[in-house]
């Protein structure tokens, strides 16, 4: 029996989520396969040839896999499941939005944005938006699994040398089709992908003040994130925000500015290596967690960690 | 056109849940517990979607004990028409809601399912695409916002890039993210009007699913505390410890 990975990508070049989900397939220790569907996208399927321990890349190249509706890609990965123990694929809003239904379609339970693999059957997830863990066993005969990306390393882009297989796409559903994109462009690296992440809060004031964090995070080729409550007050596009609503991340360095620390907000960044918090109130519940706190204003301390560094 | 809200019993959002010692799960006990954050979303669309004139009936339904049905009193305070409750004491988990909640819809042929996209205990996110899945039926999940006319449905979703919108034919199923909107608070008037409306009861047996679990919980843990670090006096001090105490920059 074999692990099939489910591949995100763009039709251009693989999701570095993709590289996470093969570390816990890896972890499985089955044979990994990947799906790359997609529409012209055989530089995707170069590249997950390339991912150290895959041994086979199956590619349904048609049309209607341009986009990644979850009707058509649900009943593709249904259609090549018989064979595989496990399918899994990266917790991300892809992910989360086919995947369930690949699991109901088999007629199986999904585990949901496991952390670690104990053993091919049993699994750790975080509940209670990461304020308990939950160590679940499944008894289905295909484990339909999603990965948090935050708690797998990335396997190694390079070094595998899978064979391409082409499969035959499925029909198209017809019951969706996109309408339109307005995707957050940035020349600065993905939050979940940083290395190092700002982040403002509510104390930023307003999104013009968020330039100063930009021209930190530049400084330090960091991503720029924010907390809910300043993306509720609309200083920034709620793609930014990071926390039990938004996205999880674990970089090695995340610098928390005017962030309060809601437990909505430490539960999408708690894990991370080395966490920084400015703030100019030292009651402030952030700097429980913090590993390094600075109180003051940060309207004259965050321009002054940027000419410092 | 009716629509259906599926809504869940859960601690409140404002409550820190405590693991039980024993391991076995969270503590639920003397908690106070609330609808679904998410799922009151949903209830609030619905509503919305009403007083548009698009809906003529909304129907909320939950699956869960007895007590379940305050948390249906809420949907019927906020809006609803009627409402259902499967009763049952066993976990259920999302694959056997999703089954229930298809011979739901199969007994009152909704055009449309509004729900939210996760409940805040579990986590799961997969009851409205396992809903989808198993009626054969379109999905938008994480919608923030949503668009019924000619027999479809324009949802604006929250993705990670950030939003794109799609185009789905009804019937269909709507999960919501937060920003769909802002639910109303439930007025002392309407909490007594809800109190006159219908809500049936009905076993999981009735409608012919079985609620056996596929995942078995082994245990329930606490995360690992992060400890507090220090505080530092100055810039100057703090790029210093991040070069050669942490090395991260």
């Amino acid at each position: 029996m074999a692990t099939l990975v489910i591949a995100e990508h763009d039709n251009a070049g693989l999701k570095g989520a993709t590289l996470n989900a093969v570390t816990a397939a890896q972890k499985i220790g089955n044979p990994i396969h990947v799906l790359v569907a997609g529409s012209a996208c055989s530089a995707v399927a170069e590249a997950a040839a390339k991912i150290a321990g895959v041994e086979k890349v199956r590619v349904a190249d048609a049309a209607h896999y341009t986009h990644p509706l979850a009707e058509n890609l649900a009943a593709l990965v249904v259609a090549l499941a018989p064979g595989y123990s496990h399918i899994l694929a990266a917790a991300t809003t892809t992910g989360k939005n086919f995947m369930p239904r690949v699991a109901a379609l088999l007629d199986v339970a999904q585990v949901s944005d496991i952390v670690s693999v104990v053993s091919a059957d049993v699994f750790v997830r975080p509940i209670y938006a990461g304020n308990a863990l939950a160590t679940v066993q499944s008894s289905d005969a295909v484990k339909v699994v999603t990965v948090r990306t935050t708690g797998f390393d990335a396997a190694a882009a390079n070094g595998g040398s899978a064979t391409v297989e082409v499969v035959q796409a499925g029909a198209d559903s017809g019951l969706a089709k996109l309408l339109g994109q307005e995707l957050t462009k940035s020349a600065r690296p993905e939050l979940t992908a940083a290395r190092i992440i700002v982040s403002g809060g509510r104390g930023m004031g307003s999104g013009e003040n968020f330039k100063i964090l930009e021209a930190l995070a530049d400084k330090l080729g960091a991503a720029v994130g924010a907390s809910r409550a300043a993306v509720d007050s609309g200083f920034v596009p709620n793609d930014y925000q990071v926390g039990q609503t938004g996205k999880v991340v674990a970089p090695d360095l995340y610098i928390a500015v005017g962030i309060s620390g809601a437990i909505q907000h430490l539960a999408g960044m708690k894990d991370s290596k080395v966490i920084v918090a400015i703030n100019k109130d030292g009651e402030a519940p952030i700097f429980q967690i913090a590993d390094y706190g600075l109180v003051g204003d940060l309207f004259q301390l965050v321009p002054e960690l940027t000419g410092q560094l | 056109m009716k629509v259906l809200v599926p809504v869940k019993r859960v601690v409140d959002y404002n409550v820190k849940v405590r693991v039980k010692a024993d391991g076995t799960g969270v503590e639920t006990a003397n908690v106070k517990m609330s609808m679904n954050p998410f799922d009151e979303i949903a209830c609030e669309e619905a509503v919305r979607l009403k007083e548009a004139g698009v809906v003529t009936e909304i129907i909320a339904v939950s699956v869960g004990p007895a007590q379940a049905q305050e948390t249906l009193r809420t949907a019927l305070a906020i809006g609803a028409d009627r409402a259902i409750l499967v009763e049952t004491a066993a976990e259920v988990q999302p694959l056997a809601v999703a089954k229930i909640l298809k011979a739901i819809v199969q007994k009152e042929s909704p055009q449309l399912v509004l729900l939210g996209k996760q409940a805040i205990d579990d986590d799961s996110n997969q009851t409205g695409q396992m809903l989808a899945a198993l009626l054969g039926w379109s999905q938008a999940t994480f919608a923030s916002k949503v668009k019924i006319a000619d027999g479809g449905a324009e949802v604006t979703r929250e993705v990670d890039g950030g939003l794109e919108t799609i185009s789905i034919k009804l019937p269909a199923i709507v999960t919501t993210d937060l920003r769909l909107n802002e639910p109303r608070y439930v007025t002392l008037p309407n909490i007594m009007k809800a109190k006159k409306k219908t809500l049936d009861i009905a076993k999981p047996e009735e409608l012919g699913v079985d609620v056996t679990p596929r995942l078995k919980t082994l245990k329930v843990e606490e995360p690992a505390k992060r400890k507090g670090g220090v505080m530092v006096k100055d810039v100057a001090e703090l790029v210093t410890k991040l070069k050669n105490e942490a090395k991260v920059i």
